[in-house]
């Protein structure tokens, strides 16, 4: 907790004049098969950021996320070309692939509540790390339930499957879970795809309260949903990075290509 | 506008007659089945009783119990589903987690499903060539439960995986995501969650290896021994074999007794199915998503 305090005071005195980079990506070229999925994407994200990523479907954000987190490795059809570089580090040089894992958090499109207990779905990645003590667990369970907005709804029966919530109580045990990693990195995709409009708010509240702590990357077919949460916002189009800007400039019309002002002011197709 | 039309009539006497169709299959089905118990049950029961089960066969296996028989064929079950369990699970989670799709695995996929359906006879001529000349176990209980394990393997595997494969991929991703091994995503996620299928399935095995008679024939089963069989290397009687012989074999068996072998046979077997369903739905309990 204290380090996470004073990680959080160090990036605010860097200030926005100069923000650290948390990840950086350079020539990243996708492929399952023959097939392209993101061409040649070149782009930063800095600490403590929201960056949003809009687009439409089939435009390579979601394959971006997952060449963020090597889960290439785990496709054998999927190759990934160029360089990412995750906290300084080239993901391909961290000393495993796990440990660049667990600093990374994920939410899916889909809620997914594994079926154990809620309070086992959120100790899990401790428990994967070696973590045995109780308290540490419990406080664990507490602390990422409440950032999750789902410590009320659910304080009184942990011990029920995670996979039998509601939707949205499921997506809430996601983000739980995520939180649990305590990653340096959250990244969503299109979390709200199955979610109540009120559980997207929610949501939302509770990213803009974690921004403090981690750097988000926010995929969303929703271009409001940017609007509302990214600092900055990037806009993939048929497997090309097409531009990265200010969220506030690219809503206000300043963006440097045409097809994402279009896209943004829903002129497409 | 809402009266029925003469489509409407066609549609309901269609669901009716597929439906009697269907109803009538499964009476085809059933009736065998209860008739085989019955006839057991009427011709076999008077036949049972504790001396029948605890004593030893008598007057050249005209009289007397079955125990060696029995004891023989939880010998043989015992000691064949210790190899292939653990064996079959194994190679089921690494063709369903950790094998890559490509040729290799499912030509490996392909010969465990054919190997399922080699006829028992033939793994009795492998057994004998492998286990009791190759390996030199001779006729034995352990060549004899190898070859029953060699015959259940396939069926082991094929239906492990299946049970494996019943596992979301979503569940395994989430787990990866967070940066699970492999390994330690098979452990807290997919097999807890696959484990009352594969058990299901391994449960099934245990009966077919209890009734087989050809595997353990020649590689050591005996008509009849004076003797318990003390360690692996023994031969022994079998329960299955035991049937053959005396319905065939010996002249002069009173009618009552090769039907109480075969109804303690298939009681095993049932206990057994019984089992395996009560297990499954002990560990399934309730819809888990």
């Amino acid at each position: 907790m204290v380090s996470q305090a004073a990680r959080a005071g160090d990036s605010a005195k860097k200030g926005a004049a100069n923000r650290k980079v948390k990840l950086s990506v350079r020539n990243l070229t996708i492929r399952y098969g023959d097939v392209v999925a993101l061409n040649n994407a070149n782009l930063d994200i800095y600490e403590n950021e929201v960056m949003g990523v809009i687009g439409p479907a089939n435009s390579g954000k979601t394959s971006f996320l997952n060449a963020i987190n090597r889960m290439s490795d785990m496709r054998s059809n999927m190759t990934v070309e160029g360089e990412i570089t995750f906290n300084g580090v080239n993901i391909r040089d961290w000393r495993n692939v796990y440990a660049l894992r667990s600093r990374i958090g994920v939410v899916f499109p889909l809620p997914v509540g594994l079926p154990m207990t809620i309070y086992d779905n959120v100790t899990l990645s401790p428990r994967l790390r070696g973590i045995t003590d109780k308290r540490v667990l419990d406080e664990t369970v507490e602390r990422c339930l409440t950032r999750a907005a789902l410590w009320d709804e659910v304080k009184d029966r942990l011990n029920h499957l995670g996979s039998m919530l509601s939707g949205g109580q499921q997506q809430r045990l996601t983000i739980a879970r995520a939180l649990s990693q305590d990653p340096d990195l959250l990244m969503l995709d299109e979390f709200s795809i199955a979610v109540d409009p009120v559980t997207t708010m929610r949501i939302e509240d509770v990213l803009k309260e974690l921004k403090s702590q981690m750097t988000i990357i926010l995929v969303t077919n929703l271009v409001q949903q940017a609007n509302r949460l990214a600092d900055r916002t990037s806009f993939f189009l048929n497997g090309e990075h097409v531009e990265t800007g200010e969220t506030e400039a690219l809503f206000e019309g300043r963006t440097q290509d045409q097809r994402t002002r279009d896209y943004i002011e829903g002129r497409f197709g | 506008m809402f009266a029925a039309t003469e489509r409407d009539f066609q549609y309901k006497r269609t669901e009716k007659m597929f439906r009697a169709l269907f109803g009538f299959m499964v009476l085809i089905l059933a009736i065998p089945v209860l008739m085989i118990l019955a006839i057991l049950l009427i011709k076999g029961g008077p036949a049972i009783s504790m001396a029948f089960i605890f004593t030893d066969p008598t007057n050249g296996m005209t009289e007397g119990g079955i125990f060696p028989a029995l004891l023989g064929t939880i010998w043989l079950v015992v000691v064949s589903m210790m190899a292939s369990v653990p064996l079959g699970i194994a190679a089921a989670v690494y063709l369903s987690e950790y094998a890559p799709d490509n040729w290799v695995t499912r030509a490996i996929n392909l010969a465990t499903i054919n190997l399922a359906g080699v006829p028992s006879i033939v793994h009795a001529l492998f057994g004998v060539g492998a286990f009791v000349v190759f390996f030199r176990f001779g006729t034995s209980i352990l060549a004899a439960s190898l070859t029953l394990a060699v015959m259940t393997l396939p069926v082991v595997i094929v239906s492990s995986w299946e049970a494996l494969q019943s596992v979301p991929r979503a569940f395994r991703e989430a787990c990866w995501n967070m940066g699970a091994t492999r390994w330690q995503t098979i452990w807290n996620v997919v097999l807890p969650n696959s484990i009352a299928g594969i058990l299901t399935g391994v449960i099934l095995q245990v009966s077919r290896a209890a009734g087989e008679t050809a595997p353990i024939m020649f590689t050591g089963a005996a008509l009849f021994l004076p003797f318990l069989p003390e360690s692996v290397f023994d031969q022994t009687m079998a329960l299955a074999l035991h049937l053959f012989v005396v319905a065939t074999q010996v002249p002069g068996v009173p009618e009552q007794l090769p039907y109480g072998v075969a109804l303690v046979l298939i009681g095993i077997v049932m206990i057994m199915n019984t089992l395996s369903i009560w297990f499954r739905m002990k560990l399934r309990g309730k819809k888990k998503w």
